[in-house]
This record gives C-alpha cells, sequence and structure tokens, in this order.
C-alpha cells in the first residue's frame, strides 16, 4: 500500500484555515494533480482575495496575489506573457462569481488556456460570513439574518449554467468534496481541467461545491450534510460542457 | 523669423485634416518646423471639422491657433465663426461655392473660390479642399509649389497611389484659378 | 539624424513603446488616446506581440499586474475616467513592487466630463489616486517627440526603480501630429530574479504579493520602497528653463500648458518684461531644487495649469511660499490663450494677484 505522503506541490506549512474546511482537501487535490502531471516547476498561481488569500503560501509553485475578483485578468496577463507556463487562478464565490463576475465571464469567452479552481461554499468566509452570489434562497447569514429574501437581493446564481451557454470555454464542471466518492471525482476533473491546458485546449473551470462549517454554524459533519441535501439540489454535480468530448461524440 | 499659422475648417467628410496634412508635410519637406492639431471627439462625425496647422522656421510654441494668419472656410459657419479671429493683414480662402456670404473686414485680403464648382468639373468632386490649399501656396508665402508628388507620396499609402494624381491636378487647378 | 516622421502623439508613445521592448498591450477603449490601442492592435500581431482589448479598465489593469510580475514589459493606456477605474491596479503594482507602463491621455472631468484637453489629473497622479503609501513617477511631456522619448524613459525608470512610470499627457499633444525622430531610443536592461517564470524545481518560488497580515512586516515593506523612491527624487527630477537667466517673474507649466506659456512669455519679453518659464518634465518627482532656486531670484510666480489650480501646491511647497503664486487657469477642456497667460504675467508685474 501506497504511502501517504505530502504532495511536493503543497509546502510544509500550517494551513490557517477553520477546523473541518475542506479548502485543505481542494489544496492537496490541486497539488497532487500539478505532481502527477509534473508540472509544478512550471505553474504560476493565482491566489484570490478570500478565504484562500494566503494560498501563495501554501503552493510551492510561482505564486501571484490578485485583487478581489481579478484573479482571470491576472492570469491572462501571466498567461499571454508565459504560454509555456501552466496558470490556474483558485477562487472562492464573491471573488469569481460576485465582483469577479466580469473578468470570469470574458476570460471564458476568450476560451484563455487556464485552469480556475472556484470553490463554491455559498457564503462570505473571510470576512465573517456575510451572503454571497451563491447563498441558498433562505439562508441566514450575516447579511441575510432572516434568511435570504430572494425577492429583495435576487436568485443564487450558478456558475456552470451561465458559463456553458458560452462559445468560448472548453471546460466547465461542478463537483463536490462532501464524501470520497465525490473528493476522487473532483481530482479527476482538477486533473482534466489542467491537462487541458497543457493541451491548449483552453480555458477550463471546475466549481467545487464545499462547505463552510465556521460560518454556517454547523459541525464540520453537519456541513457536509448540508452540502448533500441542500446544496447539491441547487447546484448539482455534473459537466456541463467538455467541447473535446462534445466533438468526439459527434 | 517666419511663422504660418493656417486654420482650415469645414464639414467632417471635406477632407479638412488631409488638407491639414498636406501643408504639415509640405513644411516638413522644406525643413520647417512643423505642427497639426485636429479637432476631436463626437463633432468629427459628420459635424464640424477643424485643422490648426503651423509652420515656422522657428520651433513651434503653442499648436493652438488662436489668430491664424491663413483661413481656409469650407463652410458657412465656418466662416462666421473663424473670419474675426484672422490677424489684421492675414488671409482668408472662402469656398465661393458653398458661402455666398462676403468677409466686410477691410484689413484682411479675402479669396473667393468656387472650389467645389472647379473641382466637380474637372472630374474630382472631392477635392475641393486641395483646388483652395493650391491656391493658399500661390497668395501665402508659407511653403513652396515645388515637390507636391513627393510630398503625398510621404503619406498616401502605396495601394492608394491613383490618387496622388488627382490631388496634385487639384492642388494645379487652384493655384492656376 | 534619424529622418523626421510625422505623427500624432498617441501613435508616437505606442511606436516609442513597442521601440523599448514593450511586447504586451492590455487596453480599453476611451477617447482621446484609441490611436494607441489602434496602432498596437495593427503592429503586435505582426512582431510577435500581444494586443488585447480587455473587457474593462479594471480587466485591463489587472492584465498588466499579472504580465508585469513575468518580468515582461507591459502598458496600457487610458483616459481620466478609465484611470480612475485602474486605480485599484495601480495600488496593487505599487504594493507588488513589480514595474508597468501607463499612459493618460488627460480629459476634463469630474465624472464622465467631456473629451477635451486637461490637466485636471494632476493630484490623481502625483499624490495617489489608489490606496495606500505610494508613489508613481510621472512623466509630463510637451511635444510629441516627448511622447516617444519619455515612454522610453518611462520604461527604463520602471525597470529601474520597480514602480509605475504614468505618461501624464493631454488630448490636445495626444492628438497632434508633429515631426519626431526615434535615433534616441536607449534601452536599459534590468535583472528580474523576481519574476514568476516557474520555478522549473530548481529555486525556490517567487511569490509577487501586497498582502502583510502582521503590521510590523508591513511597515518595513513601505519603508523599504520609500527608501528607493528617495533615490527617485534624488536623481530623478527633469525640468526643462527657458528665459530664466534674468527672470523677475517665473511662469511654471507643464505639457501643452507650457507652449501657450511659452508664447506668452516670449510676447512679455517684447513688452519689456522679464519673465521666463520652469516647466517640469517630472511631475513626480516635482522638480524642487530649480524651483527653490528661482524663489531666491524672482519677484512672484505664475503657475499656468488645465485645471482650478493643482500644481500651484506644489510649486507652493517647493518655494516654500518665498514669492507669491498665482494661478492663471482654465479647466473643462478649455485652453488659455497666450494673450490670458500674458494678462497674467502683466498682472504679477504689477503686483496684483
Amino acid at each position: 500500500m501506497a504511502e501517504f505522503k505530502k504532495p511536493k506541490s503543497l509546502a510544509d506549512v500550517p494551513l490557517h484555515y477553520c477546523p473541518g474546511c475542506p479548502h485543505g482537501i481542494i489544496h492537496r487535490l490541486v497539488a497532487e494533480v500539478m505532481d502527477e502531471l509534473g508540472i509544478e516547476g512550471k505553474a504560476i498561481g493565482v491566489a484570490p482575495v478570500g478565504c484562500a488569500v494566503m494560498a501563495y503560501d501554501y503552493f510551492t509553485c510561482d505564486m501571484i496575489e490578485a485583487a478581489h475578483g481579478r484573479a482571470p485578468a491576472v492570469a491572462t496577463g501571466i498567461k499571454r506573457c508565459r504560454p509555456d507556463n501552466i496558470v490556474f487562478t483558485y477562487q472562492g464565490d464573491g471573488d469569481l462569481a460576485s465582483i469577479g463576475m466580469a473578468e470570469t465571464v470574458h476570460s471564458a469567452a476568450r476560451n484563455e488556456n487556464i485552469t480556475v479552481i472556484f470553490v463554491n461554499n455559498a457564503i462570505y468566509g473571510m470576512t465573517g460570513g456575510q451572503m454571497a452570489p451563491t447563498s441558498l434562497p433562505g439562508q441566514v447569514t450575516q447579511t441575510s439574518p432572516y434568511g435570504r429574501d430572494v425577492k429583495h437581493c435576487g436568485w443564487p446564481i450558478k456558475v456552470c449554467e451561465m458559463l456553458s451557454t458560452l462559445e468560448g470555454p472548453e471546460y466547465i464542471t461542478r463537483v463536490a468534496v462532501n464524501n470520497v466518492k465525490n473528493v476522487n471525482n473532483a481530482k479527476k476533473a482538477i486533473k482534466k481541467a489542467f491537462q487541458n491546458q497543457i493541451d491548449g485546449k483552453g480555458f477550463s473551470l471546475v466549481e467545487v461545491v464545499s462547505a463552510c462549517p465556521t460560518n454556517w454554524g454547523m459541525t464540520p459533519q453537519k456541513a457536509l450534510e448540508w452540502v448533500e441535501s441542500d446544496m447539491l439540489p441547487y447546484y448539482p454535480i455534473g459537466v456541463y460542457k467538455d467541447r473535446t468530448a462534445a466533438k468526439e461524440a459527434e | 523669423m517666419k511663422t504660418t499659422q493656417i486654420l482650415i475648417a469645414g464639414f467632417g467628410g471635406q477632407g479638412v485634416l488631409f488638407a491639414g496634412k498636406f501643408l504639415a508635410y509640405k513644411g516638413m519637406t522644406e525643413d520647417l518646423q512643423v505642427s497639426w492639431l485636429p479637432s476631436y471627439g463626437p463633432e468629427m462625425r459628420g459635424g464640424t471639422a477643424n485643422c490648426s496647422v503651423i509652420l515656422s522656421d522657428m520651433p513651434v510654441g503653442s499648436p493652438i491657433i488662436t489668430q491664424p494668419d491663413v483661413l481656409i472656410a469650407m463652410n458657412l459657419p465656418s466662416l462666421l465663426k473663424y473670419m474675426d479671429t484672422v490677424a489684421p493683414g492675414g488671409q482668408i480662402f472662402v469656398d465661393s461655392s458653398l458661402i455666398d456670404t462676403k468677409v466686410t473686414r477691410t484689413d484682411v485680403q479675402v479669396f473667393y473660390i468656387p472650389a467645389t464648382q472647379l473641382a466637380k468639373d474637372a472630374g474630382f468632386a472631392t477635392l475641393a479642399n486641395m483646388v483652395l490649399v493650391g491656391k493658399v501656396i500661390k497668395e501665402s508665402s508659407a511653403v513652396s509649389f515645388e515637390n507636391n508628388r513627393q510630398t503625398f507620396e510621404k503619406f498616401i499609402p502605396a495601394k492608394k497611389a491613383n490618387l496622388i494624381d488627382i490631388n496634385c491636378q487639384a492642388l494645379i487647378t487652384g493655384y492656376d484659378y | 539624424m534619424a529622418e523626421r516622421v510625422l505623427m500624432k502623439g498617441n501613435e508616437a508613445i505606442a511606436e516609442a513603446a513597442i521601440r523599448a521592448g514593450c511586447r504586451h498591450y492590455f487596453g480599453y477603449p476611451i477617447t482621446p488616446q484609441t490611436e494607441i490601442a489602434a496602432y498596437m492592435a495593427k503592429k503586435m500581431p505582426k512582431i510577435g506581440g500581444v494586443f488585447l482589448q480587455a473587457e474593462s479598465e479594471i480587466a485591463s489593469i489587472n492584465m498588466v499586474y499579472g504580465a508585469a510580475a513575468t518580468g515582461m514589459r507591459v502598458m496600457t493606456s487610458s483616459s481620466s475616467p478609465g484611470i480612475s477605474l485602474k486605480a485599484e491596479g495601480l495600488s496593487y503594482i505599487a504594493g507588488s513592487d513589480v514595474p508597468a507602463l501607463v499612459v493618460n491621455v488627460q480629459r476634463g472631468g469630474p465624472g464622465l466630463g467631456g473629451i477635451q484637453p486637461s490637466q485636471s489629473d494632476y493630484f490623481q497622479a502625483t499624490k495617489g489616486g489608489g490606496h495606500g503609501d505610494y508613489r508613481m513617477i510621472v512623466l509630463a511631456p510637451a511635444s510629441v517627440q516627448e511622447m516617444a522619448s519619455l515612454t522610453i524613459k518611462g520604461f527604463n525608470l520602471a525597470d529601474k526603480y520597480l514602480m509605475t512610470s504614468m505618461i501624464l499627457a493631454d488630448g490636445t499633444i495626444g492628438q497632434m501630429m508633429e515631426p519626431i525622430s526615434f535615433e534616441d531610443a536607449e534601452i536599459e536592461v534590468y535583472e528580474k530574479p523576481w519574476a514568476l517564470t516557474g520555478t522549473n524545481c530548481e529555486r525556490k518560488h517567487n511569490v509577487v504579493n501586497s498582502l502583510y497580515l502582521k503590521p510590523d512586516e508591513l511597515e518595513i515593506k513601505n519603508l523599504e520602497r520609500y527608501k528607493r523612491y528617495e533615490l527617485v527624487e534624488q536623481n530623478e527630477a527633469m525640468w526643462e528653463e527657458y528665459m530664466m537667466e534674468d527672470a523677475e517673474y517665473c511662469v511654471v507649466a507643464f505639457g501643452i500648458a507650457s507652449r501657450v506659456a511659452k508664447n506668452a512669455v516670449a510676447a512679455a519679453r517684447k513688452e519689456g518684461i522679464k519673465v521666463g518659464l520652469i516647466r517640469p518634465i517630472t511631475l513626480w518627482p516635482f522638480p524642487v531644487k530649480p524651483l527653490a532656486a528661482a524663489a531666491d531670484k524672482v519677484k512672484a510666480f505664475i503657475s499656468v495649469e488645465l485645471n482650478m489650480g493643482q500644481m500651484i501646491e506644489d510649486v507652493r511647497l517647493a518655494t516654500q511660499c518665498k514669492k507669491p503664486v498665482s494661478l492663471c487657469s482654465r479647466c473643462g477642456g478649455m485652453i488659455p490663450s497666450p494673450d490670458e497667460v500674458l494678462e497674467a504675467i502683466r498682472k504679477a508685474q504689477k503686483g496684483a494677484f
């Protein structure tokens, strides 16, 4: 049996994430994929503003810290200068789907040859639990204390569904990390998203439905159950766009 | 020190900027200091257009012309707007095909040239601008009438070289009027 | 002498940038600077470079940030309202100590303002614009030739001091054509060991970042940065003096205003008024030295600007208010005539402010 080791692409430092937070799992999946594809030396990562703001300390590849929401634009600048490097962003829901929506949509429309890891936990974690663009109808947060009222502040945004309407992007998929099976599938999707970039196929986004026990006010166990019972019905797992697969099926 | 400040004004589409460009390039080929300043923005989309060209044997100070030595007026609004700004002793060139108003000032030289009609008759209807420039070169001492072709070659791309002949002819038409 | 070519100011910036080794341009359309983007769109694909029209000014400055972090020479250009949108990125670029060139072909403000020439972004360019303690090298061309030469200089200085160089031009200089030559293009090359290139698994990872959660660390970062800014102040101030030898009055003006002011100075000299001109070429660092020296010689200063009086504050600081400073200005896209400036000089001579 293989020995369980820290991936090379993950730095040997304590993570700052809350107990029970799946960011650690998702970081590890990204790092394992980088190890397996042998791209650590070529990778340049873009950290967001949000809980993963200090991701630049955790990945051992070259890293840059972007302004809130601007990671895809920063990644575009890097990739256009260094097309032979592997450029990825790691963003949360507020970053990617609220303040950075224009950058997200347009980098997808350009089929920018980058990999986007989008962690959707339906809340602003770093600032202490405010309503996110992906918070569910009725969800109680610091800024929707009576539950998200869709008549007042609108509906949550389904990023994969929306982006998959664009001609541009290569690969749009949604995964989850609430159980072992889903974690394994998430890794496969992330690996494909990086492989697509290596193959020059273009914009690949993996939405990872995640949990935020701290700001949801739940135990880690309960939070994972809530992902299954409440999040996934609204944000179904699946491949929303895969241009290469669609072409091959024709 | 010799400086000539030339203001060309008319409608967008009359070739105001092009005429200015020719004069600027002409000045440059004669080793003068030159500046060319267009009006820009929405008013250029079919509205009024003007262009300031300064030719000098000294470095050009402000490229903005407040008191032109030479005014080329290609429509009535431009003549009315700028005729009082012309320096005493200056020259006004009026396209009399399009403007039937006369300049009342007596301290300036005024030339009425039916430029649009002349251009039309000669078969290059869109070159009233260059007809006027031909006359300006004759009556002012800003630049010489030599090497016109070489000047056009500097800014008309090779694939549009056929335009050079008719532009030269338009200059001659104005010069000889 | 290299051949003189007739070019628009905006085009001169674009051509000079290419000659300076810039192969990446990211921008968003806005009047009156669109010729820069158009020139880049035409030229870049032919020389293996990248022109990319971004979805917004915000995206374009962040593309510049990413590109700059890779060590490449990169630029963007815009006009006043667009520069406000870029302010966020300018702050991040400053906080991350990466070099970039940003062009502002100014138009009248505030708000959507107008599209005619203005200098009303002087404060924004020299005092901040974005958040936090930072500076930009601000270069103010007064001719098409300087649009080119200061663009090349701007790239060199940005690389040398790891900061943004801003070309602060205006609609007039951007739109006008003058003959220029490119013979003096001197490209300086600097090592960039901090650049994001991929570790190749041979070195510790490079991190380009402006986040420092520990206040003592952030303070040290800022102090280090200001040490660098001090060197810029000591070494890089540029200005032009015109008829200052025997001047009793001193006009201070930059960019297009200085061109108008020169005409007025020449006219005033004909009237026997001993007046000269100091033209700041760098607005930051502001040329304190010649102004301080002039303050001991002249009787009064006249600040000529295309705004409500912004540079005048730096003139007063540089001269330590030793002599009166009056303002001669138009705003909103209007430009003072040489006669208006001449009148201001006459007033200063009469001691009337």
